[in-house]
């Protein structure tokens, strides 16, 4: 990923947590994101985290982290005990992503969903032109190095939200500088979703 | 290992807590209300400070010690070359930073480092108590333990910590006294004690119990039960290793170059347990080893014992275990670290990769230094990160 997406990225997700909100981040890696939201909306923030050298840095960056899985990173909290909940780039490494998600729309009154499109016209032009797994600046890893367990799309994930009655609040699409509208599942390189179970009010 | 870490070392190169001596407070007419509604009369603590207590008096840190740990916890005693049980963590520069905070430690009650326990004197009958010492629980030590800190003149310590028996300790201080802990960093250790936990307990106070020499318990001018004793601290250091880091201490290495065709300790890992059990009887006493065991087994925070119902806790807390240990597992952990996810209290949990099993707690140096260090940072600074803006 390149130096401009994660600044975009960071910068989406900033713009939709409020001041001082409790933010609980799945998958939050060294903490960059958490760090950030911490110091410019001081909001509240925890991180869960499986790789045990990612929480050395978190905790180095002053941040409150657990080293669990995110698929049993949610057990424990009550109902509703976070403003927000992210899920930035890590949805598609999740075991059991139909559990994560009810989880975290349990937890959070919204929850922040951000994932590499695999439908990007790259990813489709490698395949179809090239016979090979595709690389991109957002997918870049080889069929044998990946850490990613699941290859969806901007459609697809519409889709699963309308299937589970899942309400979609905003969708974002992020080109390399800035967001797109036109023909998103084609060009977007990533989406942020923000989405609630549709029952709280808004 | 902390491997790649773009973080300059924000400290000096570590040192020595240099001369450490032990002090002694006594708590005169003041007796101690037990759990069990006894009393315990003339109690004394045995205490070692390092570092300086600051103006405002909020950088004092109180270090819990395991099992068989005593008040010396870093430094040097005068003419003696071992340092303290946990030098390695405490001292300037180190994970429990001597040069910004005053770090205490002192000997639980029922040990015999210094602190009144079975073999102390009982003033109604001008002899060690034996088994006339009342059965103690861990929230009694804590309840000895705060009257030090009043002496001291700390109304709300930056941090509390210990591993093993020490982090029960440090759960304890949380539950008796919430508003007088800034933050806990309990380690390897446990909300209550498990049946396994206990079983291994008991089984070391029925070796004690089964020498003859321990008389119930009035052998203080007939001589210890050694042997039980010795068989008793067997035990506890195979639960302490793992697996592997006995293979790798041990192997099938014999101490000569073949068997001898006889029960003597033909394999190093039998030396290292005699070693170990007969250098555990020069130190310790039999009565302590059955009284604190039994106030670990009783130990039980679970529920809404750890934070009452209703009750906000601000306290912060940095939860570590360790993989391989598996007399105080990493899941026992993880429960303590979902009590607290689901009282919103502020937590990082970490379980460290070791191989050493329970005894990683005070051989993990580089990663809890880093951990610790870091958590206190934040935590004596206040919460400056999220007040940023």
């Amino acid at each position: 990923m390149s130096e401009n997406q994660i600044q975009l990225d960071y910068q989406v997700i900033t713009s939709l947590v409020q001041p001082g909100a409790r933010v609980l981040d799945l998958g939050c890696g060294d903490g960059e994101l958490l760090a950030h939201l911490a110091r410019a909306r001081a909001a509240k923030v925890q991180g869960v985290e499986l790789d045990e050298q990612s929480i050395y840095k978190c905790v180095a960056k002053g941040l409150s982290v657990f080293h669990s899985d995110i698929d049993s990173g949610l057990a424990g909290y009550p109902d509703q005990s976070f403003d927000v909940v992210i899920l930035n780039e890590s949805i598609q490494q999740v075991k059991k992503v139909d559990y994560v998600l009810e989880e975290a729309l349990r937890v959070g009154r919204r929850v922040i969903v951000g994932f590499p499109n695999f439908a990007h016209y790259r990813v489709r032009w490698g395949l179809l032109f090239n016979g090979r797994s595709p690389t991109t600046p957002n997918l870049p890893f080889q069929w044998h190095n990946t850490p990613n367990l699941r290859f969806l799309s901007i459609s697809d994930f519409h889709h699963y939200c309308m299937e589970r009655g899942i309400k979609v609040l905003k969708a974002y699409y992020l080109g390399k500088k800035k967001a797109l509208h036109v023909l998103p599942n084609l060009r977007a390189f990533n989406a942020i979703f923000v989405i609630s179970n549709g029952q709280i009010k808004k | 290992m902390v491997e790649n870490l773009n973080i300059e070392p924000a400290k000096p190169a570590a040192g020595s807590a240099g001369i450490a001596r032990t002090q002694f407070l006594n708590l005169g007419n003041e007796a101690i209300n037990l759990e069990s509604g006894q009393k315990l009369e003339n109690v004394t603590l045995a205490y070692e400070t390092y570092g300086r207590l600051n103006a405002e008096k909020n950088n004092a840190i109180l270090i819990e010690h395991a099992f068989s740990g005593d008040a010396h916890a870093a430094g040097l005693h005068e003419g003696e070359t071992a340092p303290g049980w946990w030098d390695n963590m405490i001292g300037p520069g180190k994970a429990f930073d001597t040069n910004r905070y005053f770090v205490v430690c002192s000997n639980m009650i029922g040990g015999c480092k210094g602190s009144t326990g079975p073999s102390s004197t009982d003033p109604r009958t001008g002899k060690p108590y034996g088994l006339r010492f009342p059965v103690i629980t861990v929230a009694d030590m804590i309840e000895a333990q705060r009257h030090l800190i009043d002496h001291l003149g700390i109304r709300r310590l930056l941090a509390v910590s210990g591993g093993s028996m020490g982090g029960m300790l440090t759960l304890q201080w949380v539950a008796s006294y919430p508003d007088r802990v800034r933050s806990a960093i309990p380690i390897a250790t446990t909300l209550k004690h498990s049946p396994q936990q206990i079983a291994f307990n008991e089984v070391g106070r029925q070796a004690v119990m089964a020498d003859p020499s321990w008389r119930n318990g009035d052998y203080y001018e007939t001589g210890q039960p050694e042997r039980g004793l010795a068989v008793a601290r067997m035990i506890g250091h195979i639960t302490y290793m793992s697996d592997t880091s006995m293979e790798e201490k041990f192997s099938r290495r014999l101490k000569e170059e073949n068997y001898s065709f006889s029960f003597n300790a033909d394999f190093e890992v039998e030396g290292y347990l005699r070693y170990r059990g007969d250098n555990f009887v020069k130190r310790f006493d039999a009565n302590s080893y059955l009284y604190i065991t039994k106030a670990m087994d009783y130990f039980d925070l679970s529920g809404d014992k750890l934070i009452l119902p209703g009750r906000m806790l601000d306290t912060r807390f940095l939860v570590i275990a360790f993989k391989s240990d598996w007399l105080y597992p990493a899941y026992q952990s993880e429960k303590l670290v979902n009590l607290l996810k689901t009282r919103h209290v502020d937590t990082t949990f970490c379980e460290i990769t070791s191989t050493y099993g329970h005894d990683a707690f005070l051989l993990e140096v580089e990663e809890q230094t880093h951990l610790i260090s870091h958590f206190l940072d934040k935590t004596f600074q206040g919460y400056s990160v999220s007040q940023q803006s």
